[in-house]
């Protein structure tokens, strides 16, 4: 029993902790308004997080996708501009946009050798470029109704939880598809498997390449997707996206993600995104300023990574 | 030949968590002596000389070095004493030079606290002087332009520049050649020649005898045997084993077990390879033979398409085929088991189940379940394990929980699920224990009785020679000559270096 | 197999680069008519634009030779901006004792990461990464905007001249000297090789890699907090989003592989950090006599960077991620 207690990911305990505080903290919280909002928040950034690990469980890092958030939200609202029936095409050209992106990192990678850190940089800085060239340094445009429903709209009158966000929802069915493809499939198989040795993978017969631009592109279209939620409830901005890689980074690590690959699980790895957004919150109502979370984050961060050592190390792995 | 010992341990007891890996073990050397410390994998022969050094401390046990007691906490304490080990990774920085390498962390220094370049390479060819004119390079040479033989030269080199007195090499031939080799005793005996005295770890006889004055054998954490002479081959295996190992190797392929050409090479080239003509029939191993850099390793890496052929044909059962990735050669029934099992073979995190599906799931249907593969399940992967008796707590342990042993059934298992018709063995062996090798050499030849083509590269002659049905010789890139069972080392080594020559003097 | 041949062209690979980038500013200014930048002064000139960002990747240039990183300057830079300038608050009395205080808040940081790095064996991107936050958090909680004040005696650092040369040019070079000294001649610099190149090795010959590694951390840090120290002499006073805004992490990590030193670790050296500096100057300047606009430039920059590595990373074969 111990022993069995022993193998449950921290993130878990960690999680269920900072719950009870801020419950007791804030009953608010017990409400659904109160735990539906938490999770709405959540939402992007365990999408982010999530699609990160594609990457970090392929042996790299995706500096890149904060700046594609920032993009997604800012070109949206520029082809957009109100008009609320280009929303489909748009949301699509974004998707696109997505795939484009993580194949290009990826190729860089595969195909120069360059390490995924510094490709994924380059991109990064691209993409800012891109942004602020495409809106001349100020966010334009204007983001319609039905685009700004998947972030912000809520489902009201649900059985028992009264509300549900429709982020929540998105969070849910991409959360799902994601562990699905991770977890249940050879494709997941393949991409541990090359994090953890690429040239015995490759020797083996895993199709690096491949795996890579599939890990990359999962990670860039969450990116869209976290992008289009974030302009949904936050609107316009050019800083939107600044600093999240860095949070879905931290949120795979916390959920126990080995950096350079070859361990992660995408349930933790929620969990993980969770542990961030309740620090947060539990930093707000304790009324800290806002820099502070970004010392929260920072230490965090270090502990995630001493403790996941410390473990492995005890367990003899 | 006899005198006082230089070092002397004496009831060395070393535990670590769950084993006791050295017990009550003695263990002396003399001046002037190569003092032969023979045992299995895993027998404690290492964690001895790791005491010796000062890389680990013992429980219990007293350390003598020329009469005084000593107890050394760091590596540092016993290298300035005198002790020097040679690790079989050797510990050379590959951009640095050798002079550097020589004196790396103890640099000779001026007054201003400014590095003594000038003395540095006048005491490294001092130290080089030593070997006569047989290492060809200077103390200037980057480390990375050395072969293995060299960088073990400069790792002896390091332990004269410190003036060692006792020197231990843990198999120093690992990674030689039999021309490198011969080298190698010749250094040994000058040094014994110098009243210095050597431990060296092997577990090939030859070498014993060729070199040894006194032979120590441990088992188990214990001594097993102490001789004060170099006695028969088959009392050393035997104390090393417990038992008599018997059939070692398995017995070569009768005239009817091997079949039809399944591999066919035409004129195949690339930048290492030359005109290699080649056929490997199914149901016969074929070994392969040369000197280090003969072609050996890239005529495996091209035919599994690592480093393909440019030039020429290959077919597999008559169909032409492209092998220009693993991953189209493993499409065309070909399989390697590449030679370095931790950095080439073994996903260390994943379980050994991960690790012997990683290939069906390569093969299949990449949004399909992982345990139930078009190409193998997880059920049969299991039975594959269970055939080969792997020793695993079970199999959802880490890979890196297991011996070399059976991590490498577990690779064998990862290729058989793909049914292969060629299976290239890249050093098969390596670091595998005497038990486990002839489990390994049953099963190699199991498979070419199952109809397969194996092909077999290896360092080790006599075991080339033991488990092939053929031997080719390889040199400079090219195939030189062919032998049928049974050939002796000699006509082979011979076959192996005398094109070598040749060419060298045209 | 490793032929010697590659490289020692990798050696020369950061020369050439540069060359190539001066060969292009070149062109650009004689086709488009400005031949007034082709002067000595000029070039000279163009490293002095891009001095925090060489007194950064000098420090920088430690931390990757032992195999390491530091994605913590660039708030560190901040801080001891802010710092410097809000101890002085004009006051030239107080010059000294906010130089002292900042160098040893270098000292600090540098003895953290270092410190979290061995003790704790912590991959050195997140320990530095955890320390950037921590850094940015702190500063941004207590400052929000320009803090403090330098004093005119203070800004000859960045300002002042000699011969014609300005001071803080003069100085980066002699730090790039001291340090290239210190990495080619000492014993100290040799451990800093060795430890990146194979750190067990380094430890079997009785080398503290520890010491070494929390040392290049340590010098890092200090040389950043110079880079701060010279911002807020340029910038009359410091603000806490200065580090942020220059990249001046990212920025410096990519100067000092273009430079040529391995991420790997044990190889490379300072001069190719320099270069790298000016290899980024020039393509600024380029773009500039080009007049291409500004976030394009940002753009052209991103993939610039990454083209460059590409330079390094294709030849050397290797299976990365």
């Amino acid at each position: 029993m111990i022993e069995r207690l022993k193998q449950i990911n921290p993130v878990f305990l960690v999680l269920a902790l900072l719950f009870v505080a801020i419950a007791i903290l804030s009953p608010y919280f017990l409400q659904p308004t109160g735990y539906m909002n938490f999770l709405k928040r959540a939402a992007p950034i365990a999408i982010l997080a999530v699609g990160q690990l594609y990457v970090i469980n392929s042996g790299g890092f995706d500096l890149s996708a904060g700046a594609l958030v920032t993009l997604t939200v800012i070109g949206s609202s520029i082809l957009l501009d109100g008009d609320a029936s280009a929303t489909w095409w748009v949301v699509l050209v974004m998707l696109g946009v997505g795939v484009i992106v993580g194949t290009a990192n990826a190729l860089v990678v595969s195909w120069l050798k360059v390490p995924s850190i510094i490709a994924t940089l380059g991109m990064m800085i691209t993409l800012s470029g891109v942004a602020l060239t495409w809106s001349g340094g100020a966010p334009r445009g204007y983001l319609p109704e039905n685009f700004r429903f998947f972030g912000r709209y809520l489902i009201k009158d649900v059985p028992l939880i009264k509300i549900l966000p429709v982020a929540v929802i998105v969070m849910v069915i991409v959360c799902a598809g994601m562990w699905w493809l991770m977890h249940r499939t050879n494709y997941g198989k393949r991409l541990i498997a090359m994090g953890d040795n690429p040239k015995a993978a490759l020797l083996a017969g895993v199709p690096l390449t491949e795996t890579r631009i599939i890990a990359f592109v999962v990670s860039s279209v969450s990116a869209v997707i976290a992008g289009i939620l974030l302009g949904g409830f936050a609107g316009v901005s050019t800083d939107v996206g600044v600093g999240l890689e860095l949070q879905a980074i931290t949120a795979a690590v916390i959920g126990g993600a080995q950096l350079l690959g070859g361990r992660g699980t995408v349930g933790a790895t929620i969990a993980g995104a969770l542990v961030l957004q309740a620090m947060f919150t539990l930093l707000n109502i304790l009324g800290f300023p806002k820099p502070i979370r970004d010392v929260v984050q920072g230490l965090i961060l270090i502990s995630a990574v001493v403790i996941a050592g410390y473990r492995r190390r005890r367990s003899g792995g | 030949m006899t005198g006082d010992a230089i070092f002397e341990m004496k009831g060395i007891t070393k535990v670590f968590p769950g084993i006791k890996a050295l017990d009550s073990v003695s263990f002396s050397a003399r001046a002037g002596e190569v003092h032969a410390l023979v045992g299995e994998n895993g027998a404690g022969k290492s964690t001895l000389m790791k005491v010796l050094s000062g890389v680990y401390q013992a429980e219990e046990g007293e350390i003598f070095l020329r009469g005084r007691k000593v107890r050394f906490q760091h590596p540092l304490e016993s290298l300035t004493q005198g002790v020097s080990v040679i690790y079989q990774e050797f510990s050379l920085l590959p951009d640095r030079t050798v002079a550097e390498n020589i004196f790396l962390g103890r640099e000779p220094t001026n007054r201003f606290g400014i590095l003594d370049a000038a003395r540095m390479r006048r005491e490294t060819r001092n130290v080089l002087a030593l070997f006569g004119d047989r290492h060809r390079f200077g103390p200037d040479t980057l480390v990375s332009d050395l072969d293995v033989a060299q960088q073990q030269m400069v790792e002896i080199a390091k332990a004269l520049s410190l003036n060692a007195q006792v020197i231990v090499m843990d198999e120093p031939t690992a990674a030689l050649n039999d021309a490198e080799c011969d080298l190698l005793f010749q250094l040994v005996e000058d040094l014994r020649g110098q009243g210095r005295s050597i431990v060296y770890i092997t577990h090939r006889m030859r070498e014993i005898r060729r070199l040894a004055d006194r032979v120590t054998v441990i088992k188990d954490g214990k001594v097993a045997a102490a001789f004060d002479d170099v006695p028969e081959t088959g009392q050393i295996v035997e104390a090393m084993v417990g038992r008599d190992i018997g059939h070692f190797y398995p017995d070569p392929a009768t005239s009817d077990e091997v079949g039809a050409p399944v591999l066919t090479v035409h004129g195949g080239g690339n930048a290492r390879l030359f005109d290699i003509d080649l056929e490997l029939c199914a149901g016969q191993i074929t070994g392969f033979a040369g000197v280090q850099g003969a072609g050996r390793t890239a005529l495996a890496l091209a035919l599994f398409g690592a480093e393909p052929f440019e030039t020429g044909t290959v077919s597999v059962e008559g169909q032409p085929v492209s092998l220009t990735s693993p991953r189209k050669a493993a499409k065309a029934g070909i399989a390697m088991l590449p030679g370095d099992r931790k950095a080439e073979g073994l996903m260390l995190m994943q379980s050994v189940r991960d690790n012997g599906m990683i290939s069906a799931r390569a093969f299949s249907n990449p949004l399909g379940a992982p345990n139930n593969t078009s190409v193998a399940t997880l059920d049969q992967m299991d039975k594959l394990f269970d055939a080969f008796d792997l020793r695993a707590a079970n199999y959802e342990v880490e890979i890196q929980s297991l011996s070399g042993g059976n991590q490498q059934k577990a690779i064998v298992a990862r290729w058989l699920s793909l049914a292969p018709k060629v299976l290239i063995f890249v050093e098969p062996t390596r670091g595998i224990d005497v038990n486990t090798k002839a489990v390994i050499y049953a099963q190699m030849r199991s498979l070419a009785q199952d109809g397969a083509a194996v092909m077999a590269i290896s360092s080790d002659l006599p075991e080339v020679l033991g488990i092939s049905d053929r031997v080719l010789v390889m040199s400079d890139g090219k195939i030189v000559a062919e032998f049928g069972y049974g050939a002796s080392e000699t006509e082979v080594m011979h076959a192996a270096t005398e094109a070598h020559l040749g060419l060298e003097t045209s | 197999m490793k032929p010697a041949r590659s490289r020692n062209l990798m050696a020369f690979a950061p020369f050439l680069l540069l060359m190539a980038a001066i060969a292009v500013y070149v062109i650009v200014a004689v086709l488009t008519g400005q031949t007034q930048f082709l002067t000595v002064e000029n070039l000279l000139g163009l490293l002095g634009r891009s001095i925090a960002l060489g007194i950064t990747a000098v420090g920088q240039t430690f931390a990757i030779l032992i195999a390491s990183i530091d994605l913590s300057v660039a708030n560190l830079i901040s801080v001891s901006a802010v710092l410097a300038s809000s101890i002085m608050s004009g006051d030239p009395s107080m010059m000294l004792p906010a130089i002292a205080a900042v160098l040893a808040v270098g000292v600090v940081v540098g003895l953290i990461n270092g410190l979290i790095i061995t003790q704790f064996e912590v991959n050195p991107l997140i320990a530095t990464l955890g320390m950037a936050l921590v850094l940015q958090g702190l500063l941004s909680a207590t400052f929000n905007n320009f803090a403090g004040e330098v004093p005119e005696e203070f800004q000859v650092f960045a300002y002042g001249q000699v011969g014609g040369i300005s001071i803080s040019l003069i100085f980066l070079i002699a730090l790039t000297v001291a340090a290239w000294v210190f990495l080619r001649f000492t014993r100290a610099g040799s451990n800093i090789y060795s430890v990146g190149g194979n750190p067990d090795a380094a430890k079997l010959a009785g080398m503290r890699t520890t010491r070494v590694v929390i040392m290049a951390h340590v010098i890092c840090s200090v040389c950043a907090t110079i880079a701060g120290l010279y911002l807020a002499s340029r910038l009359r006073s410091g603000a806490p989003w200065i580090g942020r805004d220059g990249v001046y992490d990212l920025e410096s990590i990519a100067v000092v592989v273009i430079g040529g030193t391995a991420l790997s670790g044990g190889r490379g050296g300072v001069w190719g950090t320099l270069m790298g500096v000016m290899i980024f100057s020039l393509i600024d300047s380029i773009f500039n006599i080009a007049g291409v606009d500004a976030f394009a430039k940002q753009i052209l920059r991103g993939i610039i960077i990454v083209a460059a590595v590409a330079v390094y990373a294709v030849r050397s074969r290797r299976i990365e991620a």
